[in-house]
């Protein structure tokens, strides 16, 4: 052996034995997760630019297929309700509207549909190398952000268009509504990717369950269509879902129009509430997640 | 090598699989009841021990099915024991599969990086080793292009460039080494004495037994989940060697006993023996002598006529001599009872060391009825001029 290998050998007895694979444990579990996915972010950068690359990587548009997508839902929105069923006599903007819901659905939409499938799609690498599994939906969530700044960029030049950008403080709803659905959203995929490992019925039933929620969210239909129909505690129950809140705040930052609209009350306390509960959600589901990823690779 | 360090320690480790037979969530609700039914454990290793030191190469070696692959998984981190303790110190690269991580869709380019990161490597290294790795690989021209029109040598080139261009102070390796065409695998074995070298450790999964005897240090024999040998690669191997004959015999008496009768019911070899010229019991050869091979057989029916032959081993398991009865163009006669047949070869130039004579008997179709591995041995001297399995005399001039 070579003295460079002896020296090798010397610096390594002075390293500690390390257990192998993620720290059990509550709390210093949490905080060997956090510090693993950080030593890794280069990594989940470079997941996230495959994702982007890979999936229009033939199509002569590429990345404008991601646009054409919601305008698509847009357009049919646009007529279907807008038109047809009379949705833009009573709501100003309908355009602006229903925009500003899709592109916040999208995000959340993508987030947890993608993430979902995100440990399965990865199998080979899970089986045969060790990272920290949570990089897998922490990808899908990011590049599910691109999409959305992307749909983002093309809503605020729209409202520039109408003569009505946003401005000032509402903004803030805006910030508060994005922090809302990404938290929720990574909390969900961190959950759901790990049971569908388990369950594979998991994938099928989301697609379900999104449907379902997509209209329990005001995005083609305006508060006030709702408001009559919802009182009481079903109304708790509606305003506790944090897709719509979320959805709510979104509008009172880009849907300028919809200022004298009715709106429920105290929105932006409820939106802080929400992040608040989805931020320990989001620590209870990476718990699980770490606790079911230790047999990630046998079950795949 | 005085001062060593532990690099992987495991300590009563052993690893449960469940095994289930039903995935949906239909089936579950159907079987709820009766879940424990379509459950099977089984487990894949049982209270293993072993400790790891630095610089050392060691090879797991055992049959299809004996833990090797869990085992290297536990060390990566990349399933967890059911019980026990699996530790190490230091940074570790897996090469469990070339290409693992290969998007087929990005350019070569693009998934050295990607590979790199996910072997970690920080994005600066990865632009300081992007053109030795390219190099290595051998496949320029083609860097640029989407890895899914490589062919599969340039694919699994790629992957191995990237992988020895990450610093390990631990590699763990899985059946990956025989890759490429020959002078690329001649250039992964120089890397990987190398490696050998700087004195990382490498862990060494693998059937390719030659390899074990080539590379390790060390070698480790798994069976049924259970270390049963562990220790020099030569005695290492030789047990292993001798449970696959003990399986192939089994395996044979099972055909036997259910399928077709045999023509002959229990032809057998009963005993090697070896002489030197003089017809006397030969231990050490001179090379260069006659070795004379006498080999008893028993049937206790009519044996019709037949193949009896020898092969001689080294001590690392290389064939390095056989022959047969075939070969030599002679018919056995058919016989009853005992008979004695011999081989006699005159002016055996064989290198110096231990040689291994295993004895096969096998019906004219060519259909095996008995062997006898390792039935005698002997060594061999020569006058120490050379090294190799052949001797030769060498002369040497200076001009």
């Amino acid at each position: 052996m070579t003295t460079d290998g002896q020296k090798r050998v010397l610096r390594l007895a002075g390293e500690p034995l390390l257990a192998a694979g993620p720290t059990p444990g509550f709390v210093r579990g949490t905080l060997y997760s956090v510090r693993d996915v950080w030593a890794h972010r280069e990594l989940l950068g470079m997941l996230v630019r495959r994702e982007l690359k890979a999936r229009y990587k033939d199509s002569t548009l590429g990345f404008l297929w991601s646009l054409l997508r919601p305008l698509a839902l847009l357009v049919v929105y646009y007529v279907a309700i807008g038109k047809f069923l009379g949705g833009q006599r009573s709501t100003p903007d309908f355009a602006i509207f229903i925009y500003t819901g899709l592109t916040a659905w999208n995000l959340f939409a993508e987030i947890v549909s993608v993430g979902t499938n995100s440990i399965i799609q990865n199998a080979g690498l899970v089986k045969k190398v060790y990272l920290p599994r949570e990089v897998f939906p922490l990808s899908v969530v990011g590049s599910a952000l691109f999409n959305f700044l992307i749909q983002l960029a093309i809503l605020i030049v729209a409202t520039f268009a109408v003569g009505d950008p946003p401005t000032g403080s509402r903004l803030l709803f805006g910030l508060l509504s994005l922090a809302v659905i990404l938290v929720w959203g990574t909390a969900l995929a961190f959950l759901l990717s790990a049971a569908n490992v388990y369950l594979r019925d998991v994938a099928y039933l989301i697609e379900i369950v999104l449907m379902f929620m997509f209209w329990a969210v005001p995005v083609v239909y305006a508060w006030k269509q709702v408001a009559p129909h919802v009182t009481g505690t079903v109304q708790t129950l509606y305003l506790s879902n944090p897709m719509a809140l979320a959805v709510l705040g979104f509008q009172r930052a880009f849907w300028v129009r919809g200022d004298g609209q009715p709106a429920p009350a105290h929105i932006g306390g409820d939106l802080l509430i929400i992040l608040v509960i989805g931020t320990v959600f989001l620590w209870f589901a990476q718990r699980v997640f770490a606790r079911l990823q230790s047999n990630f690779a046998q079950e795949l | 090598m005085t001062d060593t360090a532990t690099v992987v320690s495991i300590k009563d480790v052993s690893k449960r699989f469940v095994i289930r037979k039903e995935k949906s969530l239909k089936e579950r609700l159907v079987n709820f009841g009766r879940s424990n039914q379509h459950k099977d454990d089984f487990w894949a290793l049982r209270d293993i021990n072993l400790e790891i030191e630095a610089g050392s190469t060691i090879g797991l070696i055992g049959p299809n099915g004996s833990g090797k692959s869990t085992l290297l998984k536990l060390i990566g981190g990349i399933v967890q024991p059911t019980s026990g303790t699996v530790r190490r110190r230091g940074r570790l690269a897996a090469l469990l599969e070339l290409g693992t991580g290969f998007h087929p869709d990005l350019t070569g380019r693009e998934n050295v990086f990607l590979n790199a990161a996910i072997l970690g490597l920080t994005r600066k290294q990865t632009e300081e080793y992007f053109d030795a790795i390219v190099d290595f690989s051998g496949i320029e021209q083609f860097i640029d292009t989407q890895v899914k029109f490589y062919s599969s040598g340039m694919y699994v080139r790629l992957a191995f460039a990237v992988a020895v261009h990450v610093d390990p102070d631990l590699l763990l390796v899985d059946e990956v080494l025989a890759v490429g065409d020959e002078p690329f695998q001649r250039k992964c074995m120089d890397r990987i004495r190398n490696f050998q070298s700087d004195g990382r450790t490498i862990i060494l999964v693998t059937h390719a037994l030659e390899q074990v005897s080539e590379l390790c240090d060390r070698a480790v024999v798994l069976e049924h989940g259970n270390i049963v040998a562990d220790g020099e690669p030569r005695d290492s191997l030789r047990h292993l060697r001798a449970d696959f004959e003990q399986t192939r015999i089994s395996e044979r008496e099972r055909e036997r006993s259910t399928g077709r009768p045999m023509v002959a019911t229990s032809p057998r070899i009963l005993a090697v023996r070896l002489t030197d010229a003089g017809g006397g019991p030969l231990d050490l050869l001179n090379s260069g002598s006659t070795v004379g091979i006498e080999i008893d057989v028993e049937s206790d029916t009519e044996f019709p006529g037949g193949i009896i032959g020898i092969s001689m081993q080294d001590s690392a398991g290389h064939m390095i001599y056989g022959t047969n009865s075939r070969m030599l163009g002679i018919g056995l006669p058919t016989f009853v009872g005992r008979r004695t047949f011999g081989f006699r070869i005159n002016d055996f130039f064989l290198g110096a060391g231990q040689i291994s004579v295993t004895a096969a008997l096998a019906e004219a179709s060519g259909v095996e009825v008995d062997r006898k591995v390792d039935a005698a041995t002997f060594g061999v001297q020569t006058d120490g001029t050379t090294v190799g399995i052949v001797f030769a005399k060498p002369e040497f001039t200076i001009g």
